[in-house]
């Protein structure tokens, strides 16, 4: 099948579908790749080191259009794409179908099949064809270099002949891909770095990169389905608003990227917490898109408000878009993998498979999208809460503690009092030895380190050849057959010691510090 | 005389207690192992010059011709082959506790009435029924670790049924010994029960499964020790009595440890098969897929390391990848990577198996850690490297309440930043539960031969 990769037509967007790297890779697959000529230039890949790649060049848009089975795209196709499809076409793209009803629709009528990349769950086999996160983790990273570059401070903190510099204080909003990504980055330049999200679970992410987690004394899980965010109680809203109210007041950056499928940003910065942030600060609202985490951001600008620039920046990944490209091309070419099963170049949407199903939004012409929700979570489903319910059913009836040595010791009694009443003197006396040595090997045997349970044992194997001493009791006798049994005995007894001895000796010797 | 020969007794019992003291520490264990061959030559002299009376000439030809041999089996023994060897050296114990008590029974001299001749009997019933049972028993897992026999569990049908019918089966035949050893025509019950207990030793550590090995050699460590003890009983002589019991309790604590270090109850792991019972085998719906390397990615990854942890298991030692595994260890050192080595209780045949292997090929112990000190460290390590080992890494140990091996301690490489394993394929361990390890995200699979794997790996370097 003939994969077609046009350029991207809405303005200021740099980003392109495949990169000459991916394009080797599908070839190898067995696809034909088709590139326009210049697709590639905003992201720094020229049409030649494409063709080197093994792809052709078409002169313009149509002849993509026209002759691909598959179209590679990055934004969703405008009207004029839309135009230019026919029946069976199949296209792949960030589609945002939630918003776009009316695209859908139209695709529809087309009878084309339509792969929305947002659609994929969020499951671990799906991880490597996960673009949202590969596009949110550039964003964090940009988010950071935006706020640098508006920021006109020091990141890290220094002491130099000329003064004392304190370092940046960071506050990033929601944990997710985007978040942790800017944590990262923020700290690679050197700031203090704190972070807020309503669910606990990422709080180890956090400390895990040497950032500060800031918490919220209340109790309110804000995991949904999917391992994203919900939307939180009230009362919570209120008390994490005060949180961020008082942080504002401290810190110089703050890099909001809360969001909820679905559902418009929540507006987590208001007016008066930007009016009493420190002249020269900087917000960047990676949620601009969806309306802003900050009451002031007007998307895809930067503004200034008291002396607080505020960056809403809607187009973040295609701000890098060598990086943003390459990434993008790799989960694009994941995708193609797992739906080309045969490595023979046609793609098969498999309806069953949970990953495709998400993402196909369009499929022969009927709208396939909402897909049924994921049935498993990114995070697994919380056992704590299981467990701990289950801990007190099972503690339900406690044994009495004594009970167990109680009963150990009144068996230990009364057998030592049958065999006391019974017993000779003499049996008393090595049963008395028997006992001891018992002990003694307990008390000894628990110091062994582990590394040595093998010559332990050998050890002891030769040791337990003592009973050779039986042997030589009788060996003596008169009597031919215990003559030669006893002979035996010494025989075999004496391999085992010899070898256990020398087999412990050696191993022994290889211990070496 | 017989006053120095006790003397000499008492000498040898505390250099005994003395050797296994000894063992508690590498640095000390080598002086411990002397204390024990030291104990032994003190009670053999004695024993030769204050008790022995005739037959000189036979006992001298037994001891050279044994000890020669038994030198030798100890020089040429692979260390990947000392659990077979330490089983085959257990039958031996064994087999001797068995003819001393035959031999004892026979003897005319020996003359006892009422109680004492009662209690005797059964001195001399119980020293024969466990040296047959660790003979056999011993014998079968010889077998069985050396691959002469399968290492699949024999379940018979009904096989715990079969075992109290055996049981049954002895203590009566201990009866009728009792009745008739007065007239001297013991002999009889005492042959058919020492046949009934090496058929109860057979099909005891027939039923037990290759990764409970551990447990098996252990228990027939233990067992040796209780059938000197019991012979000691029957000579009346407390030397084999002190050394029996030491034995026999070190073997049991070995038991004991292994079986906790597996989650099991001894008896069910004597009890045979495992895994069978319950269905709970059913795999978990979501597996996700396996990623494989090779080894020149995997070198780089490794060349980026600042922690690598090694876990082996089983695999190395049929690999014979020991000193592979130290290659690759001084080339990451030299390189600047701090490297440890984890062992887990049960990893390989035999108690401590990994830590020999480890030792033969100069692995220096003060990096070789146990799954006790070194579990905690998982998050800071940056890749661990799991060869030939699949059950004592398995998460699901602690994620899945129903798996069969819930509850078992496991080495917690997951928690680790990434993971390769080192495997032939993708089978089950011997367990048969899927190991969810091998489908994480930053688990990658290095197929093949564990010892080719590594030296690839060393080249890539």
């Amino acid at each position: 099948m003939r994969i077609g990769v046009p350029k991207e037509v809405t303005p200021g967007e740099r980003r392109v579908a495949t990169t000459p790297e991916t394009v080797g890779q599908l070839v190898k697959l067995g696809f034909t790749v088709t590139v326009e000529t210049g697709a590639g230039a905003e992201a720094s890949f020229s049409d030649e080191a494409y063709r080197a790649a093994g792809a052709e060049i078409a002169a313009d848009a149509a002849a993509v259009w026209s002759t691909a089975d598959i179209v590679l795209k990055v934004r969703a196709p405008v009207d004029d794409e839309v135009e230019r499809m026919r029946p069976g076409q199949m296209i792949v793209g960030f589609l945002a179908p939630a918003q776009n009803a009316r695209l859908l629709e139209r695709l529809a009528e087309k009878r084309v099949t339509a792969l929305a990349v947002e659609g994929i769950p969020r499951i671990s086999r799906a991880q490597k064809l996960d673009a949202l996160s590969s596009m949110a983790n550039i964003a964090g990273y940009r988010a950071v270099v935006e706020a640098a570059q508006h920021f006109g401070r020091f990141f890290m903190g220094q002491i130099t002949a000329a003064g004392k510099v304190p370092p940046a204080k960071v506050l990033v909003i929601g944990a997710g891909v985007a978040g942790l990504s800017a944590i990262g980055t923020a700290k690679g330049l050197g700031a203090i770095v704190r972070a807020f999200d309503t669910r606990p679970a990422v709080k180890e992410q956090v400390e895990s990169m040497d950032a500060e987690f800031l918490m919220l004394d209340f109790e309110e899980e804000g995991e949904g389905v999917g391992g994203y965010a919900k939307v939180m109680s009230p009362e919570f809203i209120a008390a994490e608003m005060a949180l961020f109210r008082e942080q504002a007041k401290e810190v110089d950056i703050i890099i909001t990227t809360a969001l909820i499928p679905g559902k418009p940003a929540p507006k987590l910065i208001t007016r008066d917490m930007v009016e009493s942030m420190k002249p020269g600060s900087v917000i960047v609202d990676l949620a601009a898109e969806q309306g802003g985490n900050c009451e002031l951001t007007v998307p895809g600008q930067v503004i200034e408000h008291h002396g607080v620039t505020i960056i809403g920046y809607t187009d973040l990944p295609s701000r890098l878009p060598a990086q943003s490209s390459q990434m993008y091309a790799t989960n694009l070419r994941h995708l193609l993998a797992d739906m080309c099963p045969g490595k023979d170049g046609n793609v098969v949407v498999d309806m069953d498979d949970e990953v495709i199903r998400g993402a196909t939004v369009v499929k022969d012409g009927e709208i396939t999208w909402p897909p049924p929700p994921p049935k498993i979570s990114a995070a697994p489903p919380k056992p704590s809460q299981a467990a701990r319910a289950a801990e007190p059913a099972a503690e339900k009836k406690p044994a009495p503690k004594w009970l167990g040595p109680a009963v150990t010791f009144g068996l230990g009694a009364l057998a030592l009092l049958v065999v006391g009443l019974f017993a000779p003197p003499s049996f008393m006396q090595h049963f008395t030895v028997f006992v001891l040595a018992c002990f003694v090997g307990y008390m000894v045997i628990w110091n062994v380190t582990p590394a040595l349970h093998t010559p332990l044992m050998s050890v002891t194997n030769a040791i337990s050849s003592i009973i050779i001493i039986g042997a030589l009791l009788q060996i003596s006798s008169p009597e031919p057959a215990i003559k030669w049994s006893a002979f035996v005995a010494v025989l075999i007894t004496a391999v085992n010691i010899a070898g256990g001895f020398a087999v412990t000796r050696r191993m022994l010797a290889m211990f070496r510090k | 005389m017989n006053g120095l020969v006790t003397a000499a007794y008492i000498g040898a019992t505390v250099l005994f207690i003395l050797a296994l003291g000894g063992l508690s520490h590498q640095e000390t264990a080598r002086r411990g192992n002397l204390y024990g061959m030291l104990g032994m030559g003190l009670a053999l002299v004695a024993t030769f010059f204050g008790v022995v009376t005739a037959n000189y000439g036979i006992l001298i030809l037994a001891l050279v011709v044994g000890g020669a041999f038994g030198l030798v089996l100890a020089r040429r023994v692979q260390m990947t082959q000392m659990p077979e060897l330490v089983a085959i050296l257990h039958s031996l114990v064994g087999l001797a506790a068995v003819l001393v008590g035959f031999a004892n029974f026979m003897d005319p001299s020996t003359h006892f009435t009422g109680v004492e001749k009662t209690i005797h009997d059964i001195e001399t019933y119980l020293g024969i029924l466990i040296g047959a049972v660790t003979f056999s028993g011993s014998v079968i897992a010889f077998g069985k670790l050396s691959g002469k026999i399968g290492g699949k569990p024999l379940l018979l049908p009904a096989r715990h049924w079969l075992n109290l019918g055996l049981l049954i089966v002895a203590i009566w035949l201990g009866g009728w010994f009792l009745g008739t050893s007065d007239s001297g025509a013991g002999l009889v019950p005492l042959v058919l029960m020492t046949i009934v207990a090496l058929l109860f030793g057979i099909h005891m550590v027939a039923a037990i499964g290759g990764a409970d090995m551990p447990v098996v050699i252990s228990m027939l460590n233990s067992y040796s020790g209780w059938a000197a003890s019991a012979t000691g009983f029957m000579l009346g002589n407390d030397l084999l009595i002190v050394t029996g019991a030491l034995v026999g309790s070190s073997g049991a604590i070995l038991s004991y440890i292994m079986c906790r270090a597996m989650n099991r109850k001894f008896l069910s792991v004597i009890a045979g098969g495992f895994g069978t019972a319950g269905g709970a085998v059913t795999a978990a719906a979501e597996q996700g897929e396996v990623r494989s390397l090779d080894p020149a990615e995997a070198a780089q990854m490794l060349l980026d390391a600042k922690h690598v942890v090694i876990v082996p298991g089983y695999g190395m030692a049929v690999a014979q990848a020991q000193h592979a595994v130290y290659e690759l260890t001084k080339e990451l050192k030299a390189r600047g990577v701090d490297v440890r080595f984890a062992i887990h209780p049960v990893a390989g045949r035999m108690p401590g198996h990994m830590n020999v292997l480890l030792a033969e090929a100069n692995v220096p112990y003060d990096i070789v850690h146990e799954m006790d000190e070194i579990n905690d460290d998982f998050p800071n390590v940056d890749v661990s490297i799991v060869i030939g080992a699949n059950d004592i890494v398995n998460p699901s140990a602690q994620e899945v309440p129903d798996s069969p091996i819930a509850g078992m301690p496991v080495l917690e490489v997951w928690k680790g930043k990434t993971t390769f394993v080192l495997k032939r394929s993708m089978a089950t361990g011997y367990a048969g539960v899927e190991n969810p390890l091998f489908f994480k995200d930053n688990t990658f699979m290095l197929f093949g031969d564990a010892r080719e794997t590594l030296t690839a790996l060393i080249k890539a370097l």
